[in-house]
């Protein structure tokens, strides 16, 4: 376990999308070590022979029938969007293509 | 400002001579469910913009994910159909990343739990050598489920590309419908075919992926999309073995959206990875976009390691456990493998092998088959559909299906021919007809008047008629030099307009002269 | 019964209406009238739909007049947590980037409450995206504690909580991903059920930890819950993971409040050292008085239950920053440009509306999440986590082996003061440490009073634990230990809290 750099915060902050500033950036690094030390607990654990749980109840093939529902109409779709034009969600230009 | 700097390319043969290319194709297909792949919106192309959408598919908040159990069902029976594994469990995951397409930024996805893995595809491909075919064998790694994203409309700038583009407006209509992407294994030993394996294999996939019924696989709808993966490694030094050569760095192309391109595109990186190789250079590991208009592919993004999708098993979901009783009642559906059909309709319609090679080239099979099963003969419907309509298609630039012929207008056709009412040139002229939109053949018959002579009176009249006007030949005929017939015959059908029968004449005119 | 109204419990309001001594109307306006006096100063509604709730009433009343079978809590009012999403209700989730968002939809639960004719009376504060302990992270302010205004009412449900114990609603809906259902009862003196994960539909929850959250009933009294918990329980075909099975009949094991003969289990590890001294004694009274009833006491050991926050500040902070990557700035919600940047892209608005958009708390629990699923440290974290988690649901398969439920303090302490542990993230973490477990086990949990602590006179709350799907326990356990409490105190523990003046009206 390593502590987390302040070049690491930054780039998670990249990868989570947030912009964060440099003084947040500074207090972030001090919290989020502080945090990990204390949630590192988890590797005492042994690993070997545990199934991880990723859900609380064992449920599986949950589905539903191919049969088509309303959908909500775009005016109700559109109508919490910030901008909208020609009935699409008008967003800033994209810079990469994917 | 997308078709940026012309780059280097080898000339294709010489490339080979110096490297050895490596393939892995990923396809994604739309499945033809009628809802998305989470949600009950309808999947219909080309609806109003944002008009199937609903707060699952628009990723609103607090809207939760419900598998579609068809979209399970067709990735099942495509994993079937591609001789995979059918997982007895398996998940979904998260892959996380942000894109203005993406309602959630994550796409829902499988990552190392697919439904459907190590199967295989055999396709074939033209001999190395002779004139024969050649099976090869396609490893398919995985198929999994996963859902598509919106589309954008990027305005401003200067072609509605993404560059230079002011703004962008996204319509969720596509975002939430199922698909399933089939990975390949690196596909090595193609060699020089390297291409022509990648077309064919998309267009074998492409007609499994139809005989199941699972997709309308539309390349130029987006149904059926294509991701080359290309990488060369050098030739094996004389005596050692190729497969003991490490793989290069490869580039993935994405947007190849037809089976032309398809071919193209990995024939153009090779061409492009060989020159970068020969100048000393290494190949960077990017995603490269084909261009239809210009043959090349551009750089696109740089995959780095900065790309991190933080996969997670999605907690909105529980896992999908088909039981084997399930898959077994799913194998029970699949149709005929196509090699097998293929081996069938052979034997049934009684072609050669060169002649069946024709019309699977043609890619008449499902036409012929129902022609056949309209009431022609085999021979007539190849006839037909690759000879005189795949001749027009080939001048005309355009597709055999593009002329609102059907089966059962060549079923028709060949009727009217075997009645004696029509023979084959006049057969041509009602075919005219029914490509004009004049209505079927035997409507475009009687409209234009075409009907063989039947009456042996008229025959014999003009018989009579050409015998007097032309009595040196028809003494030659005498002395017993049968091929002189030919010129009488040719009279007489001259007499009729064309419409007669060229046998009975010919019957009639040997009578007489015998 | 004006002057009463506000004071009743959910059941006898039900059966006011149900002999017509009120009508719905009169009952919504009571509240709305106590709304006006008092919230100023508790703060614990981010919106009130005085409108849409009087509505609501009118149409219930007429529906009764007419002689329609209705349900037992039709016209009884309720607050849902601003965490729900409501149509015709804005729906923040305490957070600016979701500021004035109206949703196109209802989630199921508020579809349930309608279908019944409980008329909302508006959407309670809470902790932004619920991650807290003390509503203190709401963008809106705090909630404060009804039993001392300077004091935080738990989180991050911490308006439900304070609604109730306020008497501005006789119900409300919470949600628990950790606890923030019942460490708020526990620090102000009412009900708080999370229910058996899947037993209440997440359709319409906006998700903070997805296989965390669970929905569940804030009251004042045992029996309420339960019929609360009968009206939002049941399956939902919108939510995968919601449990196909009828509702366990909770109301009748509430009525019959029985524990002779119930073998009921102390954990080892949830007590003791690090619990206030006020709040180990009342839980140690409790227990008696279960035992004196008829019950076997018996104490049980949960070893897992040391690492179970850690498991749970890796777990959700990972599903969270997947699940909070949706507000983008794109769709709906806020949208703010960045400074100084000319022409910016979408990627540079996302960035700077995430930034402007969510407060620390939240920010701090993404890039946490965001590390923990990373590549390279997955194993070690997450997927460490997740083997943590599968040892605690192992653990309460022994316990459940040896006991019929399980109890513990629901809290560590009584009510903090309003900004004590803001600077702090890791003591504000341990507010949870008792609760954590039934979430990351999914099994159902209850808090109920206790009693107030010597020390400061606060409340106190016992946490009652069931098996998956076994709810019903629960209630039969916490309304007995309610009656004989209710009894010991001479009236129900809120009776004793302070009045609080309409100074703010
Ligand atoms: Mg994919
Ligand atoms: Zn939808």
């Amino acid at each position: 376990m390593s502590a987390l750099s302040r070049d690491d915060v930054a780039h998670l902050a990249g990868l989570a999308r947030i912009d964060l500033s440099d003084a947040e950036l500074d207090r972030m690094v001090g919290e989020l070590g502080v945090i990990l030390e204390s949630v590192a607990k988890v590797q005492e654990v042994a690993a070997q022979d545990i199934e991880p749980m990723s859900h609380p109840l064992p449920l599986t093939n949950v589905t539903r029938p191919d049969e088509v529902r309303p959908s909500l109409g775009a005016e109700a779709a559109l109508a919490g969007a910030p901008a909208q034009e020609q009935q699409r969600f008008s967003v800033p230009r994209i810079l990469a293509e994917d | 400002m997308a078709t940026a700097v012309t780059e280097d390319v080898v000339d294709y043969d010489e490339a080979l001579e110096r490297y050895d290319p490596v393939m892995g194709l990923e396809v994604h297909v739309e499945l033809n469910t009628a809802t998305k792949m989470f949600c009950g919106c309808a999947t219909e192309f080309g609806a109003e913009p944002n008009s199937q959408v609903c707060p699952v598919c628009l990723g609103l908040p607090g809207a939760l994910p419900v598998v579609n159990a068809k979209a399970v069902e067709s990735a099942i029976r495509i994993g079937l159909a591609l001789s995979c594994q059918i997982a007895p469990w398996c998940r979904f995951a998260r892959k996380n990343y942000f894109y203005p397409d993406m309602p959630k930024n994550f796409q829902t996805s499988q990552y190392d739990e697919p439904i459907a893995f190590e199967g295989h595809l055999d396709v074939e491909v033209p001999a190395a050598i002779g004139d024969g075919t050649e099976i090869f064998r396609v490893e398919i790694e995985r198929a999994h489920m996963e859902e598509d994203t919106g589309k954008s409309l990027h305005v401003g700038g200067a072609t509605g590309r993404i560059h230079g583009a002011e703004y962008s407006l996204v319509d969720y209509n596509r975002a939430g419908i199922p698909l399933i992407e089939i990975v390949t294994k690196p596909l090595t030993g193609a060699g020089k075919r390297a291409p022509e394996v990648a077309k064919a294999y998309v267009a074998a996939l492409r007609d499994l992926l139809r005989a199941l019924g699972v997709s309308d696989v539309k390349m130029e709808q987006g149904s059926l999309r294509c991701d080359a993966n290309v990488s060369l490694r050098p030739r094996a030094a004389a005596g050692s073995e190729q497969e003991t050569v490490p793989l290069g760095t490869r580039t993935e192309t994405k947007n190849v959206n037809s089976l032309r391109s398809v071919e193209r595109a990995v024939r153009y990186e090779i061409s492009r990875q060989a020159a970068v190789l020969d100048r000393g250079d290494r190949v960077t590991q990017e995603t490269r976009h084909w261009h239809e208009d210009t043959g090349v592919t551009t750089s696109g993004r740089e995959k780095s390691d900065a790309e991190d999708y933080r996969y997670f098993p999605e907690p909105d979901l529980v896992p999908v456990a088909p039981t084997p009783e399930t898959v077994e009642r799913l194998r029970a559906t699949l149709p005929e493998p196509p090699s097998q059909r293929r081996r069938r309709l052979q034997q049934d319609w009684g072609y050669s092998d060169l002649e069946m090679r024709d019309v699977m080239n043609a890619g008449a099979v499902e036409l012929i088959e129902e022609t056949v099963a309209a009431g022609a003969t085999p021979a007539a419907a190849r006839k037909w559909w690759t000879g005189e309509l795949a001749r027009r298609a080939n001048a005309e630039g355009r597709a055999v299906e593009d002329f609102g012929v059907t089966p059962a207008h060549i079923a028709e056709l060949d009727g009217l021919v075997r009645s004696g009412r029509l023979n084959d040139s006049m057969a041509r002229q009602v075919l005219d007809g029914v490509v004009a939109g004049e209505g079927g053949p035997t409507e475009v018959a009687d409209a234009r008047g075409l009907e063989l002579v039947q009456d042996d009176g008229a025959l014999e009249a003009a018989v009579d008629k050409v015998i007097a006007a032309n009595a040196d030949v028809a003494q030659k005929v005498r002395d017993g030099k049968v091929q002189a017939a030919g010129a009488l015959i040719g009279q007489v059908m001259k007499e009729l307009r064309g419409q007669a029968d060229a046998g009975r004449a010919r019957e009639l005119i040997l009578a007489k002269l015998g | 019964m004006n002057s009463d109204i506000t004071r009743s419990s959910a059941a006898e309001l039900a059966h006011a209406l149900d002999s017509r001594e009120v009508s719905s109307v009169e009952v919504v306006q009571a509240h709305l009238d106590r709304i006006a006096a008092v919230d100023a100063d508790v703060h614990a509604y981010l919106h009130v739909d005085a409108q849409g709730a009087l509505e609501a009433a009118r149409e219930v009343d007429q529906r009764r007049a007419a002689g329609e079978e209705l349900h037992v809590l039709a016209g009884v009012p309720i607050a849902v947590k601003d965490v729900m999403v409501t149509k015709g209700m804005p729906t923040t989730c305490g957070s600016k980037i979701l500021q004035g968002w109206m949703p196109p939809y209802d989630s199921t639960v508020v579809a349930r409450l309608r279908a019944t004719g409980m008329p909302m009376l508006g959407k309670t504060n809470m902790d932004e995206f619920a991650m807290g302990s003390s509503t203190e992270h709401s963008a809106y302010g705090p909630t404060h504690n009804p039993w001392d205004l300077s004091r935080i009412p738990g989180g991050s449900g911490g308006g439900s909580s304070a609604v109730v114990a306020a008497y501005e609603a006789p119900l409300a809906i919470g949600t628990d991903t950790g606890g923030s259902i019942r460490q708020p009862a526990a620090v102000t003196g009412t009900v708080g059920v999370k229910p058996t994960y899947g037993g209440v539909s997440r359709y319409g929850l906006v998700a903070l930890a997805s296989s965390l959250d669970q929905a569940g009933p804030v009251t004042r009294t045992v029996l309420d819950a339960a019929l609360l918990h009968s009206v939002i329980g049941g399956h939902d075909p919108m939510d995968s993971t919601s449990i196909d099975a009828p509702v366990p009949a909770v109301v009748e094991a509430a009525r019959r409040a029985e524990v002779r003969g119930l073998r009921v289990g102390i954990i080892k590890e949830l007590g003791g050292q690090g619990y206030q001294a006020g709040v180990q004694a009342r839980f140690e009274e409790s227990v008696q008085l279960l035992q004196d009833a008829g019950a076997e006491v018996v104490e049980v050991s949960c070893p897992s239950f040391d690492y179970a926050l850690a498991a749970y500040y890796l777990i959700l902070p990972s599903e969270a920053s997947s699940n909070l990557a949706k507000f983008d700035a794109m769709r709906y919600g806020l949208r703010v440009l960045p400074e100084g940047v000319r022409d910016p892209s979408a990627e540079e608005v996302m960035a700077a509306t995430r930034d402007a958009g969510f407060g620390d708390e939240v920010k701090r629990r993404i890039i946490l999440g965001t590390y923990a699923l990373s590549s390279g440290y997955y194993d070690a974290y997450y997927g460490q986590a997740q083997k943590v988690r599968r040892l605690i649901a192992d653990d309460f398969v022994t316990a459940f082996g040896q006991a019929d439920v399980l109890l513990s303090p629901t809290s560590p302490t009584t009510a903090f003061k309003l900004g004590d542990k803001l600077d702090d993230p890791m003591s504000m973490y341990l507010q949870d440490v008792a609760t954590i477990p039934a979430n990351l086990a999914g099994v159902p949990g209850m808090s109920l009073p206790s009693g107030l602590a010597d020390e400061d006179g606060l409340p106190t709350g016992i946490q009652i634990l069931a098996p998956a799907t076994q709810d019903q326990r629960l209630y039969g356990v916490g309304a007995a230990l309610e009656k004989m409490l209710t009894e010991r105190w001479g009236g129900p523990l809120l009776s004793r809290a302070p009045e609080l003046t309409a100074k703010g009206a």
